[in-house]
């Protein structure tokens, strides 16, 4: 297999997992970059010098036109669920892989990638809505850091699907076994990240006004 | 010819000698040693880059350099000197030492580590490649938007700058989860963390410290890099946005960042001094935890770069107490030092003698730090040479005086020759008057008036005799680098061998040869106490023999690997294609980057 | 219950949520996602807002923690490697928000 597997059965002072402890220790980090990010969103809200706004009315002095409140809330509150359900899903297919239940495996490991998929697709169609309303990444500072939060969330996310798709393509060859369940829960805890982040942002910018 | 009998050492796959040896290297110390070549570099290069300013500012309305040719210069000086010299001189410690200090075979993750380096030399490789273009970054090494944004710099200066930067990032972080795991998890029995030599906990330190604010500017030059090829209006007054934004999200890192620099050079001198005093640190405990208090508190003091702002009394208030008050541990750690001294049997060696001087120089630049914690006094320094003075006081007094006793000190153990004494010698005296003659009287101007990031100064305001003296206290500096690149040479074609433990060292990396073999230890050993060898050789009752070498055939080490550098360079052709302007670079880079981790994960054990 | 391999690979864990656990969790992450969007478009809770938001965030902030992500089970350790940078994360965002609200009496707002 990969050299890794040497790492994972090495002893260590702790008695866990390296690699997990690495996975963890990146999480960490990653928690300082989206707060870089967040702290920029909410320090520049209500800021912006001109419309489309994420829940205010603008009238376009250009053309008259009256552009609503440009947050969808029933689309983004079903991606969140949509994105929610699929950390339960990868949680049940950690499930079958650390027993062994191959079907379990790969069943719920695809609904969590259909899942992600959704999201995205979800992430595209509203970035496409929001560029046709106007809303653009230098139209105005909701602009910049809306599609600049959102999309780092959303480039995490792709990253998340493109790994979780190799974990599962492992699994269908076969090569998942018990003992191997950690590849999966590493890749999961990744996804649970995101998942996570996503929810400190529905918050912090669909729903709060 | 005759035929040899060829053993298992010689029959094994990988080849020990050799390009294609270092460039699929693995090994913890073989890394070390490419970090250190490569920084030691750059290091002379940002020496260059700093003669040349000093030059310039010889004299009163000089004209040597150009207006923007002086600013790619100090630009480049300080870029360099902080992220191509301090932080991979540094990481060349952590990388050869902190395996042996803590009885490890290697690190957590060895090919991580080598990419970590390819990244590194392909960030340093890539901000320098713009003086080709006549277009080295020019904004300060601190890029302060609006100045970097695209109205006021529209050359690649500041793309340089901004994708180096973040090249260099990535290293930094991916070293820092494989150290930040490796000291928790790869100890040997018995090396409890308060057992763990101090260098290993500065550096451990120093590793949280990194993990917890390169995300911070990595995301400030995203928002730079966003500002300048997307137009958003983070840092675009136009649009709305502050420019301060930029100041508050750079010193976040900022300020932590510095304590990257001198945390390492701390646990340096903690092992220096009390194997130069035959006598064990003073107040391990109270080092431990001065140094993660400092680390803390360091994420608590950022606006104090600021207070020339116009942030309001309340957040300069809050910011001059919590700055303050981290000279408290840091004055833990200093009378710790002398207390190991104190009383101890003195070896004059010339680590000892570069560790002695350290605490001495930190002592005056943490003086002219605290000075400018209150808002009201650096009101008057802020953007003057004392602030200048201040922080080479710390970085080049305290940074690279304890690089340099760190050099002298593991020089034996990495080479397997010592470093003439006697030059060394030459090189601290020279060095010391030097740096002393260079930056003791830019406290002096800069109260006086003399403002930095400035090309030149007029004649008749009381400037030129200390400018004067400032450079060439600047070319005695080069002089002493010279000497020690002199010593290095030499003492590497020396060809009388260095013993395991030429100092009576205390840790574990003077109970192997020198140099290491590859696994490091023939046996892993178990600890009992803080200073296991010092341990050892008390019950032995004398010094331990020359260790032996080992076939070490039974110990399976990591395979070298291709992969680190593959990724390593789709890392710097996706970024780079940010710098061109062709999407087609990026993809092209993104190929390389997912054919090099596709390959690294599933790449088949030996 | 342990499971053979499981106690080789992770020897600091306790007894693992069943799937049931995992779906309770799920239904609980889906009523309180219902509760936020429902308290965004009730009117007359308008100045509690922000902190009932707030709170419920944190709520499914830290169920996906302690179960899906497992910390509850796993070694503390574990925990620190993510709570501790929390802090720091939440300690940068307060300063900034703060930072930039409260500026110099005399500077234009």
């Amino acid at each position: 297999m990969s050299q890794d597997a040497h790492a994972m059965h090495m002893p260590t002072t702790t008695g866990l997992d390296s690699r997990k402890m690495a996975i963890w220790t990146f999480i960490g980090s990653e928690c300082l970059f989206f707060a870089s990010l967040i702290s920029t969103y909410m320090v520049y809200r209500g800021k912006s010098l001109t419309g489309p706004y994420p829940h205010e009315s603008w009238t376009n002095p250009a053309n008259g036109e009256v552009v609503k409140g440009i947050l969808n809330i029933p689309l983004t509150s079903f991606s969140t669920f949509v994105l929610l359900m699929s950390s339960f899903a990868v949680v049940l297919a950690l499930y079958g892989a650390q027993r062994g239940k191959r079907g379990m495996l790969i069943g719920w490991l695809s609904a969590t990638m259909v899942g992600g998929a959704i999201f995205l697709g979800g992430q595209v169609y509203e970035f496409n809505h929001f560029v046709h309303e106007g809303l653009t990444l230098h139209q105005n500072l909701f602009g910049s850091t809306f599609f600049t939060l959102t999309g780092f969330h959303g480039g995490h996310v792709t990253v998340g699907l493109i790994w979780l798709g190799t974990v599962l393509v492992t699994a269908i060859r076969g090569k998942l076994p018990p003992e191997k369940a950690l590849n999966l829960e590493i890749a999961a805890l990744y996804w649970h990240f995101v998942d996570v982040i996503w929810i400190i942002i529905f918050t912090l910018i669909y729903l709060i006004k | 010819m005759a035929t040899t009998v060829l053993d298992h050492a010689e029959t094994h796959a990988h080849a020990k000698t050799g390009l294609w040896s270092w460039i699929t290297t693995v090994d913890h110390k073989r890394i070390g040693i490419l970090y250190g070549a490569t920084a030691f570099l750059f290091f002379l290069i940002g020496g260059l880059e700093a003669l040349l300013l000093r030059i310039q500012l010889g004299s009163p309305n000089n004209t040597f350099l150009s207006p923007e040719t002086y600013n790619q210069l100090f630009t480049m000086h300080g870029t360099t000197m902080i992220f191509l010299a301090v932080m991979p001189i540094s990481a060349m410690y952590f990388n050869f030492m902190i395996p042996l200090q803590i009885g490890a075979r290697d690190v957590a993750f060895p090919r991580l580590n080598a990419f970590s380096y390819w990244v590194f030399l392909a960030g340093g490789l890539f901000i320098n490649i713009s003086f080709l273009f006549h277009a080295a970054p020019n904004a300060g090494w601190f890029g302060y938007a609006n100045l970097t944004t695209k109205p006021y710099s529209p050359g690649p200066n500041v793309d340089f700058w901004v994708i180096g930067l973040q090249t260099l990032g990535i290293a930094s972080l991916a070293a820092a989860v494989n150290f930040f795991v490796t000291i928790i998890n790869l100890r040997g029995p018995g090396m409890k963390l308060m057992r763990m030599p101090m260098f290993v906990w500065m550096s451990f330190i120093t590793q949280i410290l990194l993990l917890l604010a390169f995300p911070v500017i990595t995301v400030a030059l995203i928002m730079l890099m966003f500002d300048r090829v997307f137009h958003t209006m983070f840092f675009t007054v136009a649009g709305g946005g502050d420019p301060q934004l930029w100041q508050h999200l750079f010193w976040v890192f900022g300020h932590p960042e510095v304590y990257i620099l001198i945390l390492p050079a701390f646990g340096i001198v903690s092992e220096i001094l009390p194997v130069f005093s035959r006598k064990p640190l003073f107040g391990y405990a109270a080092m431990v935890f001065s140094g993660a208090f400092i680390a803390f508190l360091g994420f608590g003091v950022w606006a104090h770069h600021m207070f020339a702002t116009g942030m309001g009394p309340i957040a300069d208030s809050f910011f001059a107490i919590s700055t303050m008050l981290i000279a408290v541990p840091t004055g833990v750690k200093i009378f710790n030092w002398i207390g190991t001294i104190w009383g101890g049997s003195i070896q004059l060696k010339t680590p000892m003698y570069f560790a002695l001087a350290f605490i001495a120089m930190f002592i005056m630049g943490g003086l002219s730090g605290v000075m400018h914690a209150s808002p009201p006094a650096d009101l008057q320094q802020t953007d003057t040479y004392f602030v200048v003075a201040h922080f080479h006081y710390v970085l080049f007094g305290g940074s690279i005086f304890a690089l340099t006793a760190g050099a002298y000190y593991w020089f034996p153990k990495m080479f397997g020759k010592m470093l003439s004494e006697k030059l060394g010698k030459v090189h601290f005296w020279l060095m010391l008057i030097g740096f002393n003659l260079t930056f003791m009287p830019m406290h002096f101007v800069g109260l006086n008036g003399m403002p930095r990031r400035v090309y030149t100064y007029p004649a008749g305001l009381g400037f030129e005799l200390l400018n004067r003296l400032e450079t060439i206290g600047a070319f005695i500096l080069a002089i002493s680098m010279l000497v020690f690149v002199y010593n290095l040479w030499r003492s590497l074609r020396n060809p009388v061998p260095a013993p395991a433990d030429p100092w009576n060292g205390a840790t574990l990396e003077w109970s192997i040869p020198s140099p290491p073999q590859e696994f490091n230890f023939a046996e892993i050993p178990t600890v009992h106490s803080r200073d296991p060898l010092w341990e050892t050789k008390r019950a032995r009752g004398g010094p331990l023999p020359e260790p032996a070498l080992a076939s070490g055939k039974d110990i399976h080490m990591p395979n070298p690997s291709f992969w680190p550098l593959v990724t390593a360079i789709g890392v710097i052709t996706t970024l780079t294609g940010f710098l061109v302007g062709f999407p087609y670079v990026n993809l092209v880079g993104a190929a390389i980057l997912l054919t090099g981790i596709f390959s690294w994960a599933f790449e088949p054990a030996g | 219950m342990s499971h053979p391999a499981e106690a080789h690979a992770h020897p600091e864990e306790h007894a693992h949520p069943s799937a049931g656990t995992y779906a309770k969790i799920a239904v609980t992450l889906v009523i309180l996602t219902a509760l936020e969007v429902a308290v965004y478009y009730v009117e007359s809770i308008r100045t509690y807002l922000v902190p009932i938001l707030i709170v419920l965030m944190i709520i499914k902030f830290a169920l996906v923690a302690m179960y899906y992500m497992h910390l509850k089970q796993d070694s503390k350790l574990f925990s620190g490697l993510f709570v501790f940078p929390i802090f720091i994360a939440v300690v940068v965002i307060v300063a900034l928000i703060l930072l930039f609200s409260i500026k110099h009496p005399q500077m234009p707002q």
